[in-house]
């Protein structure tokens, strides 16, 4: 906590529940144990803390009312949407409000014409391309959860999915955002053309994981629904081959809609929950084609030629829609489905270049000895997006802090390679000791300034993202010469 | 191929140190854009080279001085391309100045803009600080976003040493269909069409005819064209990187050049100008001694807003307007890059 927000006196707990209250209402809060349970983690349950209170605000003015309280008294504040992020960045503060956007959930516009929507925060991505479906619209970025994530919290973390290859990140398929400051200035960044005067804040704002601003509206570009869609699933039996499969695809001009990968056990797992069919071998690959009709049917007989001149032992088009699902599902329920042959699983996200794929499983195989840990893989090959899931079951003691470990080790391995420790998830809490690996010093102190210049008193979402540099000397990443550290005059938070 | 990273670094730490401003320039095709600065020339010009380019990755690194005709040619010549189609506006246009004008050409509304293409970049900062944000990869969520910041910021922000972006193969095919057209019927088929699967990749209207591009595999192309109609372009590589360059003949027009970038599928906006429409009705160009304010305001209300882009006078502002908090925040954070100003001061605003 910085000075500025130290030398306010802060009021007792019941006072702030009391105050909070009465700005909210009675329904709008939340505060005795058994109610904030449900709150205490996000998708990374790991991380277990509960917060003083949940606000649950209906409207903007409460938002801001809220964050004006926060502000005055200098409360930590923690947006949450859905709560499906998996870095930990919807951590409760244990002596913050916990502000959820759940009640935030209307469609607002609809603009066929424009082809875009303005949503509330808390509208579930699915549910945008649901209503768009009727104006032959639809909203690329697909993370796994979309049928639950909400629209507020990808634009947070700039949540990716399979169709990212292609249509790319939440931050290339916004067009306008309206957030709250932490003074509770209400601002809008971006417009309805298709670009803004002044700096790109849009960007900035997307992925910055809530710690410059609260997001009260979000309007999305749509895409017009393509003519047609047909995935290849191939079959390989090596790793190597089928990543370098994928390198020929994309080398040959042609850009998949979803290009995904999974190992034998990711395979194994898959098969054994939702029969999709899949063969028993080291590697598929599914490989969406998507476009006009003539566009996919010359893209699926190029690309069907390639797998098979790099190795491919099968190679199999999806004929139906009802083919093309099932394809899919092993691949969409891989996560559920290594729940249910281990206890606990940790799910990894760093993204690598594609070149360096066999180098890098190939590691993470020795690792996975070193630590005695099963890894199953299932990766966005086309964009070199890897999700090693770590076996472990947390009630063996010490396995979750060896567990943690590895992962660390295979963050380290994706910078070494040239890569980054999270290519969707965020780093939340998660990853903020690999920050120190990504980052030197001076990135981090330029990092602190830009937050200070939205929240000076480090009030949203503390602690997550970006690490402390003390934080840093401590992981060890960093040499801190006789307690001076870089830029001393920069509050630290 | 020239590494000047330890000099240029000096130079803004030397000025940092006394105050005085720098005018960042590249190869000054773009000096034309935003204010004048007073200070001292930092040529970016030499600053050169390709450092990392792998078709397969769809990744292209260079300096940020490397001539953009250079990186073009070595794109092309592995069949692939800066699918934002930046402008040059001469022989000499720079990376660093293509990222830091942030413009995008026709193929925008399809493909993206200059900003969704960046992956990462070097820069120091008004410290003479040098810093590396974003990478060589097409997914990174690590920190906050300060790469794609610098695009558009007109160096006010950083001076990019270095930057990496997606490249895109080039379409296989492409063809472009020519309509005679009223500007209400081009906005609204514009945007018709936006709203269906079809390959286009280019929509522009001159005042008279309605220009179509088509990309993609061949059949694909084929059949969208089919559908769509019109007489096929003889050239159209000369038309679109014509238009690109704003050398068509509208652009001749010596009345303030306005560029309203307005939510492409509003009406005509009524003004008493010649008029362009490029990105399918999303950017009017506008030759109008109309009043600023009078343009700006129906740029507004048309969801967007107006930069006065060529011939204006000294006393209009440049770039539209901020509200006067957006335009605090904008403020911080040029502090907390350029605590001194030192970068290109009053390029966009007085106050940056």
């Amino acid at each position: 906590m910085s000075t500025a927000a130290s030398t306010v006196e802060r009021p007792s707990r019941a006072r702030i529940i009391a105050d909070l209250q009465a700005l909210l209402g009675d329904a709008g809060l939340l505060h005795l144990p058994e109610d904030l349970h449900p709150y205490e983690c996000d998708g990374l349950s790991a991380y277990r803390q509960l917060p003083l209170a949940v606000a649950l605000p209906e409207t903007v003015e409460q938002v801001r009312a809220v964050l004006g309280y926060a502000s005055r008294h200098a409360i930590p504040v923690v947006a949450r949407g859905a709560g499906t992020g998996l870095s930990g960045g919807a951590l409760p503060h244990t002596e913050g409000i916990l502000l959820s956007l759940a009640k935030f959930n209307r469609i607002l516009d609809i603009d066929p014409r424009n082809r875009t929507a303005r949503v509330q925060p808390g509208v579930r991505n699915l549910a945008i391309s649901e209503a768009a479906k009727p104006y032959g619209l639809y909203y690329a970025p697909d993370p796994s959860s979309q049928i639950a994530c909400s629209i507020g919290g990808n634009v947070a973390e700039n949540s990716g999915g399979v169709h990212c290859l292609k249509y790319g990140l939440t931050v290339h398929n916004l067009v306008e955002l309206e957030i709250l400051t932490i003074d509770g200035e209400r601002l809008r960044i971006g417009n309805a053309a298709p670009d803004a005067p002044g700096y790109d804040l849009l960007a900035l704002m997307t992925g910055s994981e809530g710690m410059l601003g609260v997001i009260t509206e979000v309007t999305v570009k749509l895409l017009p629904i393509p003519e047609r869609a047909q995935v290849i699933l191939a079959a390989f039996d090596d790793v190597a081959r089928a990543g370098h499969a994928v390198g020929a695809i994309i080398a040959a001009g042609i850009i998949p809609a979803g290009l995904e990968m999974m190992d034998r056990l990711a395979i194994r797992a898959a098969e054994d929950f939702v029969h999709a069919g899949y063969p028993e071998v080291e590697a598929i690959l599914l490989c969406e084609l998507d476009g006009t009709n003539e566009e996919v049917s010359e893209h699926i007989s190029q690309v069907r030629r390639l797998l098979q001149t790099h190795g491919a032992v099968e190679v199999r088009t999806a004929t139906d829609e009802a083919e093309r699902a099932r394809f899919w599902q092993g691949r969409k329920a891989a996560f559920p489905a290594v729940g249910r042959i281990s206890p606990d699983y940790y799910c990894m996200d760093g993204t690598i270049p594609r070149s360096r794929l066999a180098e890098v499983l190939t590691r993470i195989g020795e690792l996975s000895r070193e630590y005695d840990l099963a890894v199953a893989n299932v990766f966005h090959a086309g964009d070199g997006n890897l999700h090693p899931l770590i076996l472990y079951d947390a009630n063996n003691p010490g396995e979750l802090e060896r567990t943690e470990e590895f992962g660390g080790r295979i963050l380290e391995l994706c910078v070494e390679v040239g890569g980054t420790i999270t290519g969707e998830h965020g780093v939340g809490m998660e990853k903020i000791d690999q920050m120190c690996v990504q980052f030197r010093p001076l990135e981090l102190a330029q990092f602190h300034a830009i937050k200070a210049a939205f929240d000076p008193a480090g009030l949203l979402n503390p602690g997550k993202a970006v690490p402390t540099l003390h934080r840093c000397a401590e992981f060890g990443a960093m040499h801190v010469h006789q307690g001076q550290l870089p830029h001393p005059e920069l509050e630290r938070f | 191929m020239c590494d000047m990273t330890v000099e240029l670094a000096e130079r803004v730490r030397t000025a940092a140190d006394s105050g005085m401003p720098l005018h960042l320039h590249g190869g000054n095709t773009k000096a034309f854009l935003g204010h004048p600065v007073r200070g001292e020339a930092l040529s970016l010009h030499d600053h050169s080279g390709v450092l990392h380019y792998e078709p397969s990755e769809l990744v292209i690194t260079a300096r940020a001085g490397t001539p953009l005709r250079e990186i073009e040619d070595l794109l092309a010549a592995e069949g692939q391309m800066l699918a934002f189609e930046p402008p040059h506006y001469g022989d000499t246009a720079t990376l660093g100045g293509t990222l830091a004008a942030g413009l995008s050409g026709p193929r925008r509304p399809w493909a993206g803009a200059a900003r969704d293409f960046m992956l990462g970049c070097r820069l120091l900062n008004g410290r003479g600080e040098d810093l590396h944000f974003g990478g060589e990869v097409m997914k990174n969520v690590a920190g906050y976003d300060l790469s794609r910041l610098q695009v558009g910021a007109h160096g006010t922000l950083g001076v990019i040493l270095e930057a990496s972006l997606k490249v895109l193969p080039r379409p296989e095919t492409e063809q472009t269909l020519v309509q005679e057209r009223s500007e209400a019927e081009a906005i609204e088929l514009m945007n018709d069409w936006g709203g269906d699967p079809l390959p286009l990749s280019g929509a522009c209207y001159d005042g008279d005819h309605l220009y179509l591009r088509l990309s993609g595999a061949e059949t694909a192309v084929k059949a969208a064209s089919r559908k769509l109609g019109g007489e096929a372009h003889p050239d159209p590589d000369r038309f679109w990187r014509r238009l690109r360059e704003q050398e068509l003949s509208f652009f001749r027009h010596q009345a303030p050049l306005w560029r309203c970038a307005v939510a492409p599928a509003s009406p005509p906006l009524g003004l008493d100008a010649a008029q362009l429409i490029d990105w399918g009705g999303g950017l009017r160009w506008l030759a109008s001694r109309q009043p600023a304010e009078r343009i700006r305001r129906q740029a507004a209300e048309a969801g967007g807003h107006a930069t006065l882009y060529r011939h204006g006078d000294e006393a209009t502002a440049r770039f539209h307007p901020l509200p006067p908090p957006m335009l605090a925040l904008h403020q911080r954070i040029k502090r907390s890059l350029d605590p001194q100003g030192i970068l290109n001061p009053g390029r966009m605003y007085p106050e940056l």
